[in-house]
């Protein structure tokens, strides 16, 4: 009997409980993510999960993400916070931290665990690149070739430095037009081991030898600026080997069945996380830390995988990658995490670019201009 | 009589002078005509002029560093930059109490953010700096503990600098701290103060006054906690251990009444060492036994700069003053001759391509001339992306200009032309894009000219040529003013199209304005750029103005 009573009270203590911390919570949050395939995914494998599961919730997404460092410094200066949950890469999202934009989070404790029991900070490991940053994918920049470009009688391009080839390998290249991963790859090509590649960047020697590596292709090269050139111009035809993101390469290859093929060699990792901003109020913080908790545990990010290739940021979650949900692909092949894809990889170095990208970007924009 | 007459103030029929009742109801008029555009300027003001007011100033502000470190700063500026040697102790103190604070309220990283804009590393130089300051100030509490343990309960702060009930208040102490934590603080601190540092103590220890203040006000103003049951921040017993280690501290201590006096003896007796500031940095990072990382921020310390500007024109603020940067980072100078030549040859081309086009609307038959009228609009309706993309399309390599050349034989097929992703292709576009606004000024200037002058010039003998060039064009003068004012003045600040198809010979200042608003963050740098784009098209409006003259451009 006295059993029961304490039972009994406790259960309404905790129903009372948790009604009190969902009546605390906003019922409408603003997620800022790219646009597109990519935010469609997150949309079907995030979004729409969690409103079935909190009905009366509404969300409304905002497409600024590639502009979210300037728009977020301006609402913080206007003091006028509109966004709640913003998608940014991990430059970014450490830039955000230095300014104070964004909110520094305990990962273990804002974070479930894995469904293997691990830690949060541990399942997501060196993804974490900033105290301010939630990752969800690792995502690569790397290259794709058209196949039916490759001169005849010549093996297909294998090795990153078949970029820097021109004689093999004749025909336009495009890279992007700032000097992140063109640089290290420049390096890379021209002698130098991965784990010097940034010690060597920060001398002005090495800053000079990467500029004088890409200047021997430098005529053959279409500068591209937006995530959707590289494809254009190799449906099109414009370029014969470009790099952009490995996920746009994936829709041009399996969706859209151009003659392009990946070269994996050499690519450079990027993560794509949430940042919290600062200056939430207390209910809209609760709701954000409630979706973020949800949505960003094992089963979710492995979800997203179904419709990017795009590779789960916790190590938890690759071994649930399945299939494409539209095209019925097996995904796992495609995700720049694969083992047969990550034999050479480079680790970008997110501290090394917040404080040479000013210096290197001048002297970068001063040689193209030259 | 006559002068008694002219002097007397001529009356109105109410009896007020004329004068006087005149200009009355010229002031109600006035008052009337600007209460009736008063919407629109107010809107003017607060959406335009205020704005570009607040850009113009941020290319000279630079009170973050003496905001951030204001102690240190101060001290700073006694060092002789032009040594060698590094900057002497109080100056490493000071920064390990402004550094610490600025961390405590997450502002150091913002301003290692600032600093690297001027040199390379001092982002993380900050940021690492930040993580590792609360070190030194563990250590310092250990060595405080083993004198006396009482020293490890924070409520023995509390009544030592707290003023007690009836005890003399340090109030400037405590208002200046709150000012500095105000100014640091992102929102207005809206808690409560429950603490109030006692004059006595802060006599006695000043830096540890200073310290527990500040901390007293982030705890009680921005967090809203109990400042008594709150842990102090690190530094203060780093601070404590400055202030019982100073030469006059046992003199003093035998005149102090106040709280804790047999634990401050305690401390007077211990055989405790002073910090040693310079160590704790130098163990953070040698960097910071960089005698060229003090010279930066002293060089940068105060609180306007012309820092901004001198790196928009390719040049350096240094401690000895303005100098031109090394030739591999000189590239914004370029970019403005870039753009003001290639924004004139664009003009160029739209009169070149627009004078016959207006001049045909102008003497068409009415029906005829709307119908035209209506394909010089019809790209007004389309999407500026749409427009510029299409130019992709048409002048690639595969496109279509160079297949339609190719076919024809007047190219070779591997030897296809470069259209794109350079000047021809800005140039090419913004041309089509900006032509509607050459084209309109010139029509409506043209279709004023009465056509019988140029019947009459004929009839007096002149020949087509002359009577154009003697009677026509002189008249279609205001037109083309008009309409080069305004196609040079918006394409000079064109960023969207440059950027899609002008590659890296093509591209604008503007884009690299936008570079620095968005991408780096330098928004000193990008107000700068844009001050000098807004001061060169007013020089040139002024030119125009003296050599044409204003008065001779028409809209219509």
């Amino acid at each position: 009997m006295k059993f029961t009573a304490t039972l009994m009270a406790t259960t309404a203590l905790t129903a009372a409980a948790s009604m009190a911390s969902a009546q605390e919570m906003a019922d409408s949050m603003t997620i800022v993510s790219w646009g597109g395939a990519y935010q469609d995914s997150q949309k079907k494998a995030y979004a729409e999960p969690y409103k079935e599961a909190n009905p009366g919730l509404s969300i409304s997404w905002d497409e600024s993400s590639n502009e979210a460092v300037a728009k977020l410094r301006a609402q913080n200066e206007a003091d006028n916070i509109t966004w709640d949950l913003v998608d940014v890469v991990g430059a970014d999202a450490m830039r955000l931290c230095d300014e104070g934009l964004a909110m520094e989070i305990d990962h273990d404790e804002f974070l479930a665990q894995g469904d293997d029991g691990s830690m949060a900070s541990d399942d997501f490991g060196e993804t974490i690149v900033s105290d301010c940053f939630i990752p969800q994918i690792v995502y690569s920049i790397t290259f794709g070739y058209r196949t039916d470009m490759v001169p005849e009688g010549t093996e297909p391009p294998s090795k990153l430095c078949d970029v820097f080839d021109l004689e093999t390998y004749p025909g336009k290249r495009s890279l992007e037009k700032r000097p992140i991963n063109n640089m290290e790859w420049a390096l890379m090509c021209d002698g130098v081991a991965n784990e010097d590649v940034y010690d060597t960047l920060a001398t002005p020697e090495g800053q000079q030898q990467a500029l004088d590596k890409l200047a021997t292709i430098k005529d053959s090269v279409v500068w591209w600026s937006a995530g959707a050139d590289t494809p254009q111009l190799l449906a099109d035809g414009e370029v014969f080997i470009g790099s952009t993101y490995n996920g746009r390469l994936f829709s041009v290859i399996e969706e859209q069945k151009q003659p392009v093929a990946m070269l994996w060699d050499g690519q450079v990792y990027d993560f794509d996380g949430w940042i919290i901003p600062t200056g939430l109020s207390e209910e809209r913080l609760a709701r954000v830390k409630d979706f973020v908790k949800t949505t960003t545990d094992t089963q979710h990010l492995a979800d997203q995988a179904k419709y990017i290739s795009y590779g789960p940021a916790r190590a938890s979650s690759a071994p649930l990658v399945g299939k494409h949900a539209d095209l019925g692909i097996d995904m796992a092949p495609h995700m720049p995490t694969d083992p047969a894809n990550a034999g050479n990889v480079l680790q970008p170095n997110f501290v090394f670019w917040a404080d040479y990208r000013d210096d290197i970007d001048t002297k970068f924009q001063a040689w193209l201009a030259q | 009589m006559s002068d008694t007459a002219t002097n007397a103030p001529v009356l109105a029929a109410d009896g007020t002078p004329l004068k006087r009742s005149l200009s009355r109801a010229l002031r109600v008029q006035k008052m009337r005509a600007l209460a009736l555009i008063a919407p629109l300027l107010i809107f003017v003001l607060i959406s335009f002029i205020l704005p570009i007011g607040d850009m113009l100033f941020r290319s000279v502000e630079n009170q973050i560093v003496e905001n951030t470190l204001p102690y240190t700063v101060d001290e700073l500026a006694k060092w002789d930059g032009a040594s060698d040697d590094l900057p002497p102790e109080p100056v490493f103190r000071d920064m390990y109490f402004d550094l610490f604070l600025a961390a405590e309220m997450k502002r150091h990283t913002r301003l290692g953010s600032r600093l690297n804009y001027e040199s390379s590393g001092m982002s993380s130089l900050f940021r690492q700096a930040g993580r590792k300051l609360d070190d030194p100030g563990d250590d310092a509490q250990a060595a405080l503990e083993e004198v006396d343990p009482i020293w490890g309960e924070r409520e023995t702060y509390y009544q030592l600098f707290n003023a007690a009930d009836g005890a003399a208040v340090d109030d400037a102490l405590l208002a200046a701290q709150e000012k500095r934590i105000r100014s640091l603080a992102d929102e207005k601190p809206v808690g409560e103060m429950n603490f109030a540092p006692s004059a006595e103590v802060s006599g006695l220890l000043p830096l540890a006054a200073r310290v527990y203040t500040s901390f007293a006000v982030i705890t009680g103003l921005v967090e809203n906690k109990v400042v008594a049951k709150t842990k102090p921040m690190e530094s203060l017993y780093l601070a404590l251990l400055q202030d019982v280690t100073r030469p006059d501290f046992k003199a003093d201590l035998a005149a102090y009444n106040g709280p804790h006096k047999e634990a401050l003896t305690a401390l007077a007796n211990a055989p405790l060492l002073a910090p040693n500031y310079t160590e704790i940095f130098t163990d953070v990072d040698k960097e910071w036994a960089n005698v060229e990382t003090w010279r930066i921020i002293q060089t940068h310390s105060g609180p306007y700069t012309s820092g901004y500007f001198l790196n928009a024109i390719d040049m350096q603020k240094t401690p000895e003053g303005a100098a031109v940067q090394p030739e591999n980072k000189r590239v914004l100078i370029q970019l403005f001759i870039r753009t003001i030549i290639m924004s004139l040859t664009i003009m160029g081309a739209c009169i070149l391509l627009g004078y016959p086009i207006a001049w045909l609307l102008s003497n068409l038959p009415m029906r005829t001339a709307n119908l035209l009228m209506m394909l010089v609009l019809l790209p007004f309706w389309t999407s500026l992306l749409v427009r510029t993309s299409a130019w992709k399309v048409m002048l690639q390599q595969n496109g279509v200009v160079n297949d339609v050349l190719v076919w024809i034989g007047l190219v070779a097929d591997n030897d296809r032309l470069v259209l794109i992703n350079n000047q021809i292709g800005t140039i090419t576009a913004m041309t089509h894009i900006l032509l509607p606004f050459m084209i309109l000024p010139m029509y409506s200037v043209m279709q004023t000219i009465n056509p019988s002058y140029l019947r009459a010039a004929k009839s007096l003998g002149a020949t087509n040529w002359t009577a154009f060039w003697r009677v026509y064009f002189p008249q279609s003068i205001p037109g083309i003013g008009a309409g080069s004012i305004l196609v040079f003045i918006l394409s000079i600040g064109y960023y969207i199209t440059p950027e899609i198809v002008g590659g890296t010979k093509g591209v604008f200042i503007s884009n690299r304005i936008a570079y620095h608003i968005s991408s780096s963050l330098n928004w000193g740098l990008a107000a700068a750029l844009g001050t000098i784009l807004l001061v060169v098209v007013l020089a040139l409006y002024w030119c125009y103005d003296k050599i044409v003259g204003i008065d001779n451009v028409k809209l219509g």
